[in-house]
């Protein structure tokens, strides 16, 4: 990380509002969040004593093994960095707030929303994304959602896949109770749920005998 | 050849490929992440837009100063939705939308938009109809029969109070759309279930020709009946495109604002008093029902629902217009609140019997359309859901904390085919494409327009090109109603029947036959009868020398010609758990029988019906848009607190469809809608058994289940 120290930076905020102060601060309802969060934000950042934009700086996040270097303001999350500044679109922004899980990555081998992440905060890191794993074979989890017909418009498919698969790396041999609860994070509005069942249990038996990554 | 080609569907024990379950042909682009939505694209020099709405539920705009966002560096276009003198009817409604060159620019501008408002007053709620005041509109009384008499003769009458909230879409995709306005011509990427219409939509707002606006989408993020139109979003976002230069502007819904205004179900709320002799006869039903569906209020659900033929009725309808907003189709309009209404007054009426309510419902299906449907579907449902072993009566549910329960619904739709147009191109080198411009809403609709096309030319589905999501197509009609595979099955039938019969025209003659004597099998085209005299697809198609084949085909609505029907039933039976200590409702098991006709995939159809019924959970369970008076605003505007179910709150669900031959002639229905009609009234009616009282109000959150067993323990 090569944050500098910038002394033309305000020591508080001037932003009624930052990304950085609510995903800190609270975490859900934007209603919820009052300037009081960042008052007292701003003591514990000045302790730290490092403070970079609020204009875009130099960011380089290492996606699916490859460097991928940016000028991006320090309130991007991870998602927007992906969608709008690549084009890595296969994470879906929908709740935009840490619940619905479409935004999901692995992040240091660690199931994140990229929403609630921000991408100068995901530097050094090894960031995961659905299209690292999409190889021209179909990956395990992919090939098991498509078995079972686990999707139906397909737009939380990518992050339930990205979930799945994190889950699967640490438990190998899941019962279904255990599958549920590992995928409770993602939400399906079309009802996708009876399919994907059956395909993160099939998902787990084909990862056992063979490709992980 | 003057004769009409025979477009009929094959029959039931000769069919390859209609009836059998492929796998979604677009499942791998989805499960990869490499499927492109509308709100991926990315053409060159796209810009951001951001939308400032209203903050009040109803205020006058008395002044708009955007000039500081303007100035904003990065900003390229400002548009004002609500100029000074605007009325704003609901919080969330669009003020102004800024595009700039990055999403972050944008919205620091938009919050440099300095507006003033006069406030004016609100009405947010109409649960309690006493304060609705003006705001509610009767809708005259509509009766049938000799109302009085009947309950006077009744030898047994329930009475029941009974609500559901206005729920939101909640597409995970939200509401939205890039484009890119250039000279006279527009490219539009929206999100949209009527990609040949939505253009037309656009066009006036914007005063550009229909025929200059290009519409493309391949993927669609849910729409659920909220997304046939350009909607107030389109033309701001295009003006913004133009104020921009002609540059793409992306301008998508965020959360909150689509929660509050990308579509609802509307409310219904009913007092319901219906009479019936000892043996469970209906005689007599009188309802007064209330609704919201926004400013134009909500309508009176066709009620009572399916059984339309009970004698005597007298129904009274309020419509309460609230600042909020306004309702969209909700997957099978008017009939979920219908069905709850209807199926609830009578699963308490069986109770206040004390007979089994699939008997009540049985003695009554001579006052439904399709008396013998339903029977036979409540005696299926009944067996696969063990009734016979898991009913009690109401109440009686043993000692423990955790009470089981039982609950039975049912309901119709229509369906069809709606007008659709397609076009098959069978190329010299043997390559076909089918080409029509619907969209597959994640129901299948490629996948059945593939192996229609595959069972009629003899072909493997790998051989048939599909083009569809471009407004440049034959076009096909928006995906409502349940209308699209009916349709587009249809259209695609014909146009293969009347391609092949080209391409028989011109082999006839190097086969020693005449055209009608020929058939496409296996890949082949063959003398009928005579499987020696046969060319490869290749070879046959090789005859047509420099000439392609391009035909077209058509489903009119109006006249389907047996390629679709309309109309059909479900029965649909919850199996619950309650625990009265906590309230919490949980799923155990959940069966679905449903009638479609001609089922083209039945995996597809069966993942339709396990999306309606987990839809059906969430509604019944969980979904509430909440509205608070003090500040005109909806409470839960968010995924974390406007719930849906996830993976571990479904419990076990199974699907029979009733495929038959009888079913199976009249051809195809379509299924969205139908099975998303009864879960919600059939998991109110298994609580109802399990605890043994009534929650009158949906969602049956843990404490309304519990107010009500305070209520009954009084």
């Amino acid at each position: 990380m090569s944050i500098k120290k910038d002394p033309e930076v305000p020591k508080k905020p001037k932003s009624a509002f930052s990304r950085r102060g609510f995903i800190r601060g609270v975490g859900i309802g934007g209603g919820a969040l009052g300037t009081g969060i960042l008052e007292q934000e701003a003591p514990a950042a000045e302790t730290a004593g490092q403070f970079i934009g609020p204009g875009a700086v130099p960011v380089t996040l290492k996606i699916n093994g490859k460097p991928y270097n940016m000028n991006l303001e320090p309130r991007v999350t991870l998602l927007d960095a992906l969608r709008n500044h690549l084009d890595l679109t296969g994470a879906k922004r929908v709740c935009d707030r840490a619940t619905c899980g479409a935004c999901t990555v692995i992040v240091d081998g660690k199931v994140m929303y990229s929403c609630t992440v921000l991408a100068i905060d995901a530097q050094g890191k090894d960031i995961q994304t659905i299209e690292g794993i999409a190889g021209p074979t179909l990956h395990p989890v992919s090939a098991a959602f498509v078995n079972h017909d686990a999707q139906q418009c397909g737009y939380c498919t990518p992050g339930f896949v990205m979930a799945a698969k994190g889950f699967l790396d640490k438990h190998p041999s899941p019962t279904l109770e255990q599958c549920e609860r590992g995928l409770s994070g993602n939400l399906c509005r079309c009802g996708t749920y009876v399919g994907m069942k059956k395909a993160v249990l099939e998902a787990a038996t084909k990862m056992k005998g063979g490709r992980r990554g | 050849m003057a004769n009409t080609p025979d477009y009929a569907w094959p029959p039931m024990d000769k069919r390859k490929v209609i009836g059998t379950s492929p796998k979604r042909l677009d499942g791998a682009q989805k499960s990869t992440g490499k499927a492109k939505y509308n709100s991926d694209v990315k053409p060159a020099g796209l810009v951001f837009a951001v939308y400032l709405t209203s903050p009040h539920a109803h205020a006058k705009v008395t002044s708009i100063d955007t000039s500081a966002a303007e100035k904003t560096p990065g900003v390229t276009a400002v548009h004002v939705v609500a100029t000074p003198g605007t009325e704003i009817q609901w919080a969330y409604a669009e003020i102004a939308a800024v595009a700039a060159t990055t999403e972050e620019v944008a919205r620091d501008a938009v919050r440099k938009i300095k507006v003033e408002y006069e406030v004016l007053p609100h009405l947010v709620n109409e649960e309690d109809l006493s304060k609705a005041g003006a705001r509610a509109k009767a809708a005259g009384e509509q009766v049938t029969g000799d109302v009085e008499k009947a309950f006077q003769e009744a030898e047994v009458t329930a009475e029941g109070s009974y609500g559901m909230p206005v729920i939101a879409h909640c597409c995970l995709e939200p509401h939205g759309q890039t484009i890119e306005w250039k000279g006279d011509s527009v490219n539009y990427w929206p999100s949209t279930q009527n990609i040949s219409g939505i253009g037309s939509t656009l066009a006036p707002n914007i005063k550009v020709e229909a025929a200059k606006i290009h519409a493309h989408m391949d993927y669609i993020g849910g729409g659920f009946g909220s997304k046939f139109a350009a909607d107030a979003w389109g033309p701001v976002c295009a003006f913004l495109s133009q104020k921009s230069g002609g540059k793409p502007v992306r301008l998508y819904l965020d959360r909150a604002h689509e929660l509050a205004v990308g579509g609802n179900r509307p409310s219904a709320f009913g007092k319901i008093k219906v009479g019936a002799k000892k043996d469970g006869t209906i005689t007599v039903w009188e309802s007064q029902t209330w609704a919201t569906g926004g400013m134009a209020g909500g309508g009176m659900p066709p009620i009572p629902y399916v059984f339309v033929n009970i004698p005597n009725k007298r129904m009274n309808h309020t419509a309460v217009a609230v600042n909020a907003g306004s309702q969209r189709a909700w997957r099978a309009p008017n009939n979920q609140q219908a069905c709850f209404l209807t199926c609830s007054a009578i699963e308490d009426l069986a109770a206040k019997l004390k007979m089994d309510p699939v008997e009540v419902l049985y003695k009554n299906a001579d006052y439904t359309a399709r008396a013998d449907v339903y029977r036979a579907q409540l005696r299926k449902a009944q067996e696969i859901a063990e009734w016979s072993k898991h009913w009690h009566a109401r109440g009686d549910s043993g000692s423990g904390p955790v009470k089981r329960g039982l609950g039975v619904a049912l309901h119709t739709w229509g369906g069809g085919g709606h007008n659709s147009k397609c076009r098959t191109v069978i190329n010299p080198d043997g390559s076909v494409a089918v080409e029509l411009a619907s969209q597959d809403l994640g129901t299948g609709t490629r996948t059945v327009i593939v192996q229609v096309a595959a069972e009629t030319l003899g072909l493997p589905m790998s051989a048939i090109k599909l083009n569809i999501g471009d407004s440049s197509l034959p076009p096909s009609g928006g995906s409502g109603g349940s209308t699209t595979v009916g349709g587009v099955s249809s259209s695609t039938r014909k146009s293969t029947v009347n391609a092949l019969a080209k391409l028989f025209e011109t082999v006839a003659p190097s086969l020693g036959a005449q055209p009608d004597q020929l058939e496409a099998v296996d890949g082949n085209v063959r003398v009928k009868g005579n499987p020696s005299k046969s060319l490869t697809w290749a070879a046959a198609c090789k005859k047509l020398g420099a000439t392609k084949i391009s035909e077209e085909g058509e489903n009119q609505q109006r006249n389907p010609m047996g390629l679709n029907a309309q109309g059909v039933g479900g029965v649909q039976i919850a199996d619950v758990s309650v625990d009265t200590e906590t309230g919490i409702v949980k799923m155990n098991r959940f069966v679905a029988v449903q009638d479609i006709g001609l089922v083209v995939n039945p995996e597809l159809a069966k993942s339709q019906i396990y999306g309606a019924v987990i839809m059906g959970i969430c509604s019944a369970l969980m979904e509430e848009r909440v509205m608070d008076q003090q500040t005109g605003r909806v409470l839960n505007p968010d995924m974390e607190f406007y719930k849906l179910a996830g993976i571990g709150d479904i419990g076990e669900i199974v699907v029979h469809l009733d495929i038959t031959e009888a079913h199976d002639k009249r051809g195809i229905v379509g299924l969205g809608e139908p099975p998303a009609v009864s879960p919600l009234t059939a998991i109110g009616n298994a609580v109802a058994n399990a605890i043994g009282v009534r929650v009158p109000r949906i969602p049956l959150s843990p404490d309304r289940v519990l107010a009500a067993l305070d209520r009954r323990n009084a």
